[in-house]
Order: structure tokens, then C-alpha cells, then sequence
């Protein structure tokens, strides 16, 4: 088994395996939503790949990436907008 | 060696792409004595099919293929996001935060297939993933275990994401194929000539056999209730609504092309043009796997070997072998395709509100027939937002004809920083303008 790592989301410390995307620790987690449409819509990752767009959080700072492309890693600040 | 450190790398051969493809073309190229570069968006080099957490739980023949990829000599470098490219064989990327760039005497496009993803009345739900996407998620770590889960989609790939979320503990409620059960039927029987595959979906379907399989049908629509999916299904004839947690749902693949429109090869019905050596119709520039229209993991690996041979200018010996092969799999992938032709009535279930651009959330009312994506760009934004019309542009194509607008730089959202470093690189090349 592969250890775990710490990630903040939303600014709580959350444990989730250390060989998983940040989408899917972050699904496991609970959200559903990671964004909010320009609309104000709830968004969550639909392709899995980076294609869709609809898994945008912003990591440390950055805005827009993709969770689905984003391995976890120790420490890694994310804000969901949704 | 390239030197893997700096931001301007040089190599013989830069391949886009580290899926059977890619991975196939990076073998054959350095086998053949040349550098090699590889590009990959995602964490680990496998593509869509061996998309993995760890080696060892993949197949053998995956295993196989990543090892000979370790042993290659090839740089291989993962997390590199390609967005942009130039004439003469030019490549930007973001990776690890700042701008990479390659030049080549080749490029290899192997960038694999996306879902198409068609707008229906609650489309755009949380929970509402694509069928590959799916895949993709639950091979990235997504825990589906317990939860009540629907597939509803198209063609060859319905049947190992099924098995595999079965596998992975879903609580799996339907498993639809949008087809006719004729067409269904008739491409089974005409499994007889690729046993392997035959058996191979007999397998899948085993591993959920207790799940109801139904062909000819499709969602109609599907709204949240209650912290609940309610998917209306129907089959034309007779509809009815069921809950679950999860709903996956596309209308098959179609071929990743940007990059190489960006590029300007000829892209026709979809799919890029190459001759017999996989060449594409702009110079130094090859396309093997999904982006031809053939798909599947082996005919992925036969179109990549012969890509790499080509661009390493050792063609002539054992691509000619490998032609006959890529020519079978060519006709196994028309007969999937005529059989898996997508029913008129998946058109039909877009509602004058139903949003069709998801980033800029606009309605399909506000898309008149007969606009160009460029005049769909300029009226309602549709195509402007972050994922540059990737998903309404192929689903326009598919909902009302609209030719898709051509493809602007870069390709997917990185920093002024990392932009104004590759213009400069790109701009090199082609000259002031
Ligand atoms: C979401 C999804 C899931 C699938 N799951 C399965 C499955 O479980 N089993 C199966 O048999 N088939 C699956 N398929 C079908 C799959 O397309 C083929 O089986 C096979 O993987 C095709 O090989 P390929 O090398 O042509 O492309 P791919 O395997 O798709 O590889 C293409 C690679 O190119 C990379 N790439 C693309 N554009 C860029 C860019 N601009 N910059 C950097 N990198 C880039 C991608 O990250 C990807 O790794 C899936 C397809 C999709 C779209
Ligand atoms: S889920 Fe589609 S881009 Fe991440």
C-alpha cells in the first residue's frame, strides 16, 4: 500500500493516499462540486483526462488547474469555488 | 542525450503522446538510433488504456511495453502539457511550471482520442461523468464502492468500463448501449474473425452478469433530486426513471485533434490525413493511433511502430509487415464504427435551454444553425472559454453541422510567463508576425 499524504482543502487538512489524483481524492472526499459555473452552476470533473475543463481548482495560489491531471502531494493547498 | 534540465531541449524525434502510440513510436525511433522526446500531459505514460497507480497491477502486455519504454533511452517526461507548436518541427510545453521547449527534426503526434460528449437535459450535474471518464477517475484512485452507478454509451469501450467499475465494488443499476439490437448483434457475429476480441467481451460482460445490459437505449435526461441522479432512460418507445449516485455517459470517441490542426495538417471528417508512412500532410510531421480514426491499443501500437520507424527513416524493412496489420485493424475499426453509428434521436434530446458550452454556459437557444464556430465564437462566447471549445466544438459538430474554428495557442491555460517564453521560441521559426 502506498502511504498517505496531507492535502488542505478549503483550509482543512485532509489525509488521502499518496498515489491518487487530486480529482479522485477529492471526489472521495465528499465533493461532488469543484467549482462554480459563470452562471454559478455546481461543476465536477466529467472527462478524467483534462479535456473538459470542469475540474478547475486552484492549487497553491494558481488558479484553474486540473485536478484530474494533479497527483496529491504533501502539503498541497486547494480551493474549491463551489 | 537531450539534456533533461534545461528549457530548451534538443532531440532527433519529439512524440506527443505517451499512450500505445507514443509509447510504440518512442520504442522504434530510438531502437532505430535516434533521440527521442516524450511529451505526456498526465502523471505516468500509459494513455487512456494503461492509464495506472501502480505498475504491477497492469496487465503483461502493458508491463511489457512501459518497460521497453524504460529501456528505450528516450527521455520521457510526464506532466508536460503541450501548447503550442510551430513549423519545422518546434514544440512548446508547460512543464513543472515554466516553459519548455523542443526542437526536433520530427514530431509524432500521438495524442489519442476524448469522449464526445453530448449536451442532454442535465448534462452538466455533478456526478454526471463520461464513460471513459469514468475509467479514467476510477484508475486514478475514485472510490465507487457502494454507490449505485449507470452506464450509458456506445461501441467496444462500454463493456471493460462496466466490468471494471463492477470490479471496483459499484453497486453497477444499468449498463446501455445506445445501438439497435440489430446493429449490436451483427457486429458481434462479425467477431468471428478477431476471436480474441470476441472472448475478450464475453469476459467483460461475465464480470456483471447479475446487471441488466439492454441495447437500443439511451438517456434522455437526468435531474438532481434529493442529493440523488434521477436518469430518465428510454428506447424510443418506452421511457422510465431510475436513481443512482453516479451516471456515466458519452457517445463514443472521437479523435484528439488540436494539435494538429494547430499545426495545419489536413484533418478530414475528423480524423487526421496521413499516407501509408503515417506522414501527415505537413512536413516532418507523423499522427499514429486515435487521431487516424483507428482505434484500439493494437492498432495504436502498429500505427506508432511504423511511425517511429518512418521518422527515424528506417521505413522501408519492417514497416512494410507491420502495414498488413494496420490494415486489419483498419477494417475491425470501420465495421465498430458502422455498427456504433450514433442514432438520430441523441440530437434531439437538447433542449432550447440545455446549456451546449459548458465553460461559458451558454444555451443552445442562443446557437443559430448555419454559423461557423467562429461566428458561434463571436455572438455568445460559445468555444471562448477555458477548455477552447474542445466539448461543444465536437459536439456542435456532431448536434448541427458547425465547422469548428480553427485552433489558437495555447492549447490549454498556462501562465504569461510560460506564453512569453515560447512565443519567442515559436516566433523563431516562423518568421515576424
Ligand atoms: C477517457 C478514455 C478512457 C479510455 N479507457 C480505455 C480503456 O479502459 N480500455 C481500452 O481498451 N481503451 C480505452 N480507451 C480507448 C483508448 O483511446 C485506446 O484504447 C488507446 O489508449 C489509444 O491509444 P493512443 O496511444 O492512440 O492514445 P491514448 O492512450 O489516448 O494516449 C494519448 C496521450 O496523449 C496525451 N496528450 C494528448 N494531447 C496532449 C498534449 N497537448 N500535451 C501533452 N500530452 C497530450 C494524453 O495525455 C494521453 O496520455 C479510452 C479512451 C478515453 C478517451
Ligand atoms: S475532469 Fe475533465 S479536465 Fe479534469
Amino acid at each position: 500500500m502506498p502511504g498517505t499524504v496531507r492535502i488542505l482543502v478549503n483550509g482543512r487538512s485532509c489525509d488521502v493516499p499518496a498515489d491518487v489524483s487530486l480529482a479522485a481524492a477529492l471526489l472521495n472526499a465528499g465533493h461532488a462540486a469543484f467549482r462554480r459555473s459563470v452562471a454559478g452552476e455546481p461543476r465536477g470533473p466529467v472527462c478524467g483526462m483534462g479535456t473538459c475543463h470542469e475540474c478547475r481548482v486552484t492549487i497553491d495560489g494558481v488558479m484553474g488547474r486540473r485536478a484530474c491531471l494533479e497527483p496529491v502531494r504533501e502539503g498541497m493547498q486547494v480551493v474549491l469555488d463551489a | 542525450m537531450p539534456d533533461a534540465g534545461a528549457s530548451t531541449m534538443r532531440a532527433d524525434i519529439v512524440v506527443v503522446g505517451a499512450g500505445p502510440a507514443g509509447i510504440a513510436a518512442a520504442v522504434a525511433a530510438s531502437g532505430a538510433g535516434r533521440t527521442v522526446v516524450v511529451l505526456d500531459a498526465s502523471p505516468r505514460p500509459g494513455g487512456q488504456v494503461w492509464r495506472h497507480r501502480d505498475r504491477a497491477s497492469l496487465p503483461s502486455v502493458a508491463r511489457m511495453w512501459l518497460d521497453r519504454l524504460d529501456r528505450s533511452g528516450a527521455t520521457v517526461l510526464c506532466g508536460a502539457q503541450v501548447v503550442d507548436a510551430g513549423p519545422g518541427a518546434r514544440i512548446g510545453a508547460e512543464y513543472q511550471g515554466r516553459a519548455l521547449k523542443v526542437e526536433a527534426q520530427a514530431v509524432i503526434l500521438a495524442t489519442g482520442a476524448q469522449e464526445l460528449l453530448l449536451p442532454f437535459p442535465g448534462w452538466t450535474l455533478p456526478g454526471v461523468l463520461g464513460v471513459g471518464g469514468a475509467q479514467a477517475l476510477l484508475k486514478a484512485g475514485m472510490d465507487v464502492r457502494g454507490k449505485r452507478v449507470a452506464v450509458a454509451g456506445t461501441g467496444p469501450l462500454l463493456l471493460p468500463v462496466a466490468a471494471a467499475l463492477a470490479k471496483a465494488g459499484a453497486d453497477l443499476r444499468m449498463v446501455a448501449e445506445q445501438a439497435p439490437p440489430e446493429d449490436v448483434r451483427r457486429f458481434a457475429v462479425s467477431l468471428w474473425r478477431t476471436p480474441r476480441r470476441l472472448l475478450q467481451g464475453v469476459a467483460y460482460r461475465a464480470s456483471f452478469l447479475s446487471v441488466r445490459y439492454r441495447w437500443g437505449t439511451w438517456v434522455r435526461r437526468v435531474a438532481e433530486m434529493g442529493g440523488e441522479l434521477i436518469v430518465t432512460y428510454t428506447t424510443g418507445r418506452s421511457s422510465w426513471a431510475e436513481p443512482v449516485d453516479l451516471l456515466c455517459t458519452a457517445a463514443g470517441l472521437v479523435p484528439s485533434t488540436e494539435l494538429a490542426r494547430l499545426v495545419g495538417c489536413e484533418v478530414r471528417e475528423g480524423q487526421v490525413v496521413v499516407d501509408g508512412r503515417q506522414q501527415t500532410t505537413v512536413p516532418s510531421y507523423y499522427a499514429a493511433g486515435e487521431p487516424t480514426g483507428d482505434t484500439g491499443m493494437e492498432a495504436a501500437l502498429v500505427e506508432g511502430t511504423i511511425a517511429g520507424l518512418e521518422a527515424a527513416g528506417r521505413g522501408s524493412g519492417e514497416a512494410g509487415k507491420l502495414k498488413a496489420e494496420r490494415a486489419a485493424h483498419r477494417r475491425f475499426a470501420a465495421r465498430a464504427a458502422a455498427a456504433f453509428r450514433l442514432r438520430p434521436e441523441l440530437r434531439e434530446r437538447v433542449e432550447p435551454d440545455t446549456i451546449v458550452c459548458r465553460c461559458e454556459d451558454v444555451p443552445m437557444s442562443a446557437i443559430r444553425h448555419g454559423w461557423s464556430g467562429r461566428q458561434a465564437k463571436l455572438a455568445t462566447r460559445a468555444g471562448m472559454g477555458s477548455c477552447q471549445g474542445r466539448t461543444c466544438g465536437a459536439a456542435l459538430e456532431y448536434l448541427v453541422g458547425m465547422a469548428r474554428d480553427t485552433v489558437r495557442t495555447p492549447l490549454a491555460p498556462t501562465s504569461i510567463g510560460v506564453l512569453a517564453d515560447l512565443a519567442s521560441h515559436l516566433d523563431e521559426s516562423q518568421g515576424a508576425s
